[in-house]
């Protein structure tokens, strides 16, 4: 079984569709990229299959391991193993970092029936993955990505992300306003976490990141609809040729 | 205000209440005097109403409608019930003195460990040995006058210069009686270079409907570093209209924490006079409301001298139908230059008809302070709370982490950290409470 369908998905945003009928299988262990211009319906996309209120499905399937996700809550869908790195991750002041990685992990083990991490587990492993991210500990006592860099925000993304061990990560630009030593480091911190049981989903308008990011299949988007794809020369190809073509073709 | 009015409903029962307590109060004939005077005023302008610029937000008339009969002294049963919500809401370490239904209560407070380090009577003691001061103020506010005529009783205590308090003093005041008011009234003075952290806690046993009319009176010499922390934690139908009256010496630090968490009808209404140079007052407060509660803080912060700072923080919660109140004055007399003096209030509407009213007011009569206030109103950020949610935060968790954030502004003024951590305590269960 595939571990995310999409079948079809129209999706209407204040009665317009933003995407048209999309189709995506994603088996564990691969790494997809999907790459399209702007406007081409990539980020909402990756909302809907995170929950994110405001977009209404009008027709179409998303399964995760054959469920419906689309039944789901935003926190049923995290706590089954579907992670969005954001692309513009929220400042929460007053909310410690550290306060707040130990809540989201205990609340996903509780809806799976599994037992809280206990405080020192979770603190070696914390200091573990926010050592190999270059996290300073310090910026896990501040406020949730409060005061933080771009690359800093984009780590603290990747460092959730291995917390919380989805077998889904799906990134949402993850390469916007980064450069590129930051990119490399949330890169390094990304492929640490590839895994036959899990897959990424990642989403991007410049091929730069599939540079650090290999994938094994890309995916060109227009207006809303997959239109090609293919292996990770596709990337390359559309550096070379733009997305022209394929607003054309859609 | 013409007096047909206030003879109105609850006007004339309140005037048969004044006529049957007056014999029981104590005092010598010079105070009952001077009770009467102040009852006169009660009765000549009422319970006050939105026509009253002060009131306009909190109308008693349409929210309380009536006084209700002075409760009975504390008997054997009242007292013993009032002993468990005594544990129940104690903070660990502090001394208590307990006040019941207004009166008060020597065998569930720690008199003896506290004299050893201040001096401790009752109001009513103080009131038949002494002249009647204690219930003279500055104001003529309907709501202290009433306090004025029919308090019945309260802590008087006096923290001697340069005394340093080993432990914090918690005043108790415990509702036992239903359908029933209290008038209570204190006085605590705090000598030079003293230091003293006092807490006031509000609770029910088991009392349903019930009124509260208490007076504060906080007199604070040079030099002095205290902490008042005031928890309103009344029964859900409850009334409590607390008048605050505040003088702050020279170089001294008061830093006043205020948190409502129940209570049908609440106000605060805190006067604050800096009136030696060089202090720091810190004013903060939180009111957590639901249903149809009505929480009302209005505080009037008066520099009278120059080169005093004052800061207040104020963060409402409120869900439900809920309707709170802000209402804040800071008064700059002529000769207070460098005066600094900002207060910001946020609230949060976690429901289409809950109600904030925001009354910032700066009077300032000198020309040379930074003075500033902001206020806002709005929901919870849709943006957070998703964030939250897709790290797999249930709604009501994601909400409950973020309206901690937002009152921890708040509270984290609280120094001193057992006591920070009781007041997030209370929130925490407010929060449960609520889901």
């Amino acid at each position: 079984m595939p571990l995310l369908e999409v079948k079809d998905l129209k999706v209407r945003v204040e009665e317009r569709e933003i995407l048209h009928g999309l189709t995506l299988t994603v088996n564990e262990g691969e790494v997809h990229a999907i790459m399209g211009p702007n406007g081409s319906g990539k980020s909402t996309l990756s909302h809907v299959i995170a929950g994110k209120p405001g977009y209404e499905v009008t027709d179409g399937q998303i399964l995760f391991r054959g469920e419906d996700l689309l039944e789901m809550s935003p926190d049923e869908r995290a706590a089954k193993g579907v992670f969005l790195a954001f692309q513009y991750p929220v400042e929460i002041p007053g909310v410690a970092t550290m306060t707040f990685l130990r809540t989201a992990l205990n609340a996903q083990r509780k809806a799976r029936g599994e037992s809280e991490y206990s405080t020192p587990d979770f603190l070696k492993k914390v200091r573990e993955v926010s050592k190999s991210l270059n996290i300073p500990q310090d910026m896990l006592k501040r406020g949730v990505n409060v005061g933080f860099s771009g690359g800093e925000k984009k780590r603290n993304e990747v460092l959730q992300m291995a917390l919380f061990e989805p077998s889904l990560c799906i990134l949402d630009e993850m390469d916007s306003g980064l450069d590129i030593d930051a990119l490399r480091i949330a890169a390094d911190g990304v492929n640490a976490l590839r895994s036959p049981k899990r897959a990424m989903v990642v989403i991007t308008h410049y091929q730069r990141l599939l540079n650090y990011i290999v994938p094994d299949v890309v995916h060109v988007m227009s207006k809303g609809r997959v239109v090609k794809s293919g292996g990770k020369d596709l990337a390359l190809e559309l550096e070379a040729s733009g997305y022209a073509q394929f607003e054309d073709a859609a | 205000m013409n007096v047909a009015l206030a003879k109105t409903g609850s006007g004339r029962a309140v005037s048969d209440l004044f006529a049957s307590a007056e014999g029981l109060l104590p005092g010598s004939p010079a105070i009952k005097a001077a009770r009467r005077q102040a009852f006169e005023t009660y009765e000549r302008l009422g319970l006050p109403h939105r026509r009253i610029e002060e009131w306009k937000y909190t109308d008693l008339r349409a929210l309380v409608g009536e006084v209700l009969p002075l409760a009975a002294s504390p008997d054997a049963g009242a007292l013993s019930k009032a002993a468990d919500a005594v544990k129940a809401h104690a903070i660990a370490g502090a001394r208590k003195l307990v006040l019941v239904d207004g009166v008060f209560a020597a065998d569930l407070s720690d008199v003896k460990a506290i004299a050893a380090e201040a001096s401790v009577k009752t109001l009513r003691e103080t009131l038949e040995k002494d002249a009647g001061d204690i219930l003279t103020t500055s104001s003529t506010d309907a709501v202290i006058s009433l306090n004025a005529a029919l308090a019945t009783d309260g802590v008087v205590l006096e923290i001697a210069d340069g005394a340093q308090l080993s432990a914090p003093i918690q005043i108790i005041h415990v509702a036992t009686a239903a359908s029933a008011s209290a008038y209570s009234r204190s006085r605590v003075r705090i000598g030079k270079g003293a230091r003293a952290t006092f807490i006031e806690s509000f609770v029910a046993a088991g009392a349903k409907a019930y009124q509260v009319n208490d007076a504060v009176i906080v007199e604070i010499g040079d030099n002095a570093d205290v902490a008042h922390i005031r928890l309103m934690d009344d029964a859900p139908d409850a009334v409590n209209i607390t008048s605050q009256f505040v003088t702050v010496g020279a170089d001294t630090k008061l830093n006043f924490f205020n948190m409502t968490t129940g209570g049908a009808v609440s106000r605060l209404q805190g006067f604050i006079k800096l009136a030696g140079e060089g202090s720091e007052l810190s004013i903060n407060g939180v009111n957590l409301l639901k249903k149809t509660e009505h929480g009302d803080l209005t505080l009037v912060v008066d520099h009278a001298v120059p080169n005093c700072t004052s800061r207040e923080i104020f963060r409402a919660v409120i869900d439900d139908r809920a309707h709170s109140v802000f209402q804040g004055r800071i008064i700059v007399r002529p000769d207070a230059q460098k005066t600094d003096g900002k207060m910001m209030t946020r609230a949060l509407l976690l429901s289409d008809e809950a109600e904030a009213d925001n009354k910032p007011e700066l009077e300032i009569f000198a020309d040379d302070v930074s003075c500033g206030h902001g206020a806002t109103a709005g929901a919870l950020d849709d943006t957070l709370l998703f964030y939250l949610r897709a790290r797999g935060l249930p709604e009501k968790d994601a909400q409950a982490l973020l309206i901690q954030a937002f009152v921890g502004e708040a509270i984290e003024q609280i120094a001193d950290d057992d006591l920070r951590e009781h007041v997030v305590g209370m929130a925490e269960r407010w929060l449960e409470r609520r889901s």
